[in-house]
């Protein structure tokens, strides 16, 4: 009983291990930047103003992160898995069918255990190391960055999607769907971004929309569809093998 | 196990065909469309913004510090992965450790 309790847990880092190794193997000869706006791709106007928008989110995301840690230390380690999760996905680059790559976000299973405000701070901290190890995604672009993966996508995938169906359909699809649309809505958010910094010359913003909804868009449904799979068996793991735990953040019988 | 039962384990069966899927939705690409290097997405979204405005300098800010090349960004990336690994190894690391604990006891 023991061992096979934890037999399903090394399958799972199996898969991740594969995943990792695979997408190392694609990201070899591929161009160097994937997903994010890169630095200076922002004209300084809109810069501004998307790191203005994300500092309340992120005022309210430090505070809460704080509480979390002084008031409920037991839940430290969870709160450091989430984190993980996220600073695993987010360097797989995965090969797409549109012949190009990009990667998960990783932001949805921290959004079903601690809530979008806490994924603020744990996607803006991985952001950070991309941006400046990495020159993958930047400084300017960083409060853009953030709105789109570490507080759009977890926020509509929390409010949108996890509140409505939690409890009213089966686990499986309430966490499916949380995970995929916060992967989803990243790049929906991305897109509208460059779509108002960039409007088409002819056809205005939506043309311009539909241009870079095509790129992000479509590379990303299957990599959604694949984050989905993956948050809801790390879930079904986590609800059989740490129940105290998940009894903690109240998420033991849903 | 009945004192978990309120929330059902999935059998292996079902981490099989689920790992299996995700492993296919990444690795069906690379055999689909051969002739593509698989370059990442925003860099397919600069050329569409060089083409949506083509007098648009991206070249006010560069990033503060650029991994001199593939390998070191490689170094990098896996590192990003590494660390994240760690975290989430240290977790169900720490839940056997206390499981095997209580069972001694």
């Amino acid at each position: 009983m023991f061992i096979k309790k934890y037999q399903r847990i090394g399958w799972l880092l199996a898969a991740v291990l594969l995943l990792s190794g695979q997408a190392a193997w694609a990201g070899s000869e591929a161009a160097p930047q994937t997903m994010h706006i890169m630095e200076g791709f922002l004209p300084l106007g809109w810069a501004v103003f998307w790191w203005v928008a994300a500092i309340p989110f992120w005022f309210i995301g430090f505070r809460q992160v704080r509480k979390v840690l002084a008031d409920r230390p037991e839940q430290r380690l969870m709160l450091g898995l989430a984190g993980g999760f996220i600073f695993v996905l987010s360097a797989l680059k995965i090969p797409s069918v549109t012949g190009s790559s990009s990667h998960p976000t990783g932001t949805g299973l921290g959004t079903l255990l601690f809530g979008p405000f806490i994924v603020t701070i744990l996607g803006t901290i991985a952001l950070i190391f991309q941006a400046l190890l990495l020159a993958h995604g930047g400084i300017s672009t960083l409060g853009a960055n953030a709105m789109s993966m570490a507080i759009g996508g977890p926020l509509a995938a929390y409010y949108l999607v996890w509140r409505p169906l939690r409890g009213k359909v089966p686990t499986w699809l309430s966490v499916f769907a949380t995970a995929a649309i916060a992967n989803l809505f990243t790049y929906i958010i991305t897109t509208t971004q460059l779509a108002l910094a960039f409007p088409d010359p002819v056809s205005g913003l939506m043309g311009s929309w539909l241009t870079f909804a095509g790129i992000f868009a479509v590379t990303q449904i299957p990599l959604a569809i694949a984050e989905g799979i993956l948050v809801v068996l790390i879930f079904n793991a986590l609800q059989s093998s740490a129940p105290t735990e998940m009894k903690q953040l109240g998420l033991e019988g849903v | 196990m009945t004192t978990q039962s309120q929330s059902k384990r999935y059998s292996a069966g079902v981490y099989i065909i689920g790992i299996a899927a995700i492993i296919l939705l990444a690795v069906i690409p690379l055999f689909i469309i051969t002739d593509s290097e698989f370059g990442g997405a925003d860099g397919l979204g600069a050329e569409t913004v060089a083409t949506l405005a083509p007098d648009y300098d991206s070249g006010w800010i560069s990033n503060i510090w650029e991994p001199p090349g593939g390998e070191t960004e490689s170094a990098l990336f896996a590192l990003q992965a590494a660390i994240g690994g760690i975290l989430i190894g240290y977790f169900f690391g720490y839940l056997r450790g206390k499981k095997a604990n209580n069972r001694e006891t």
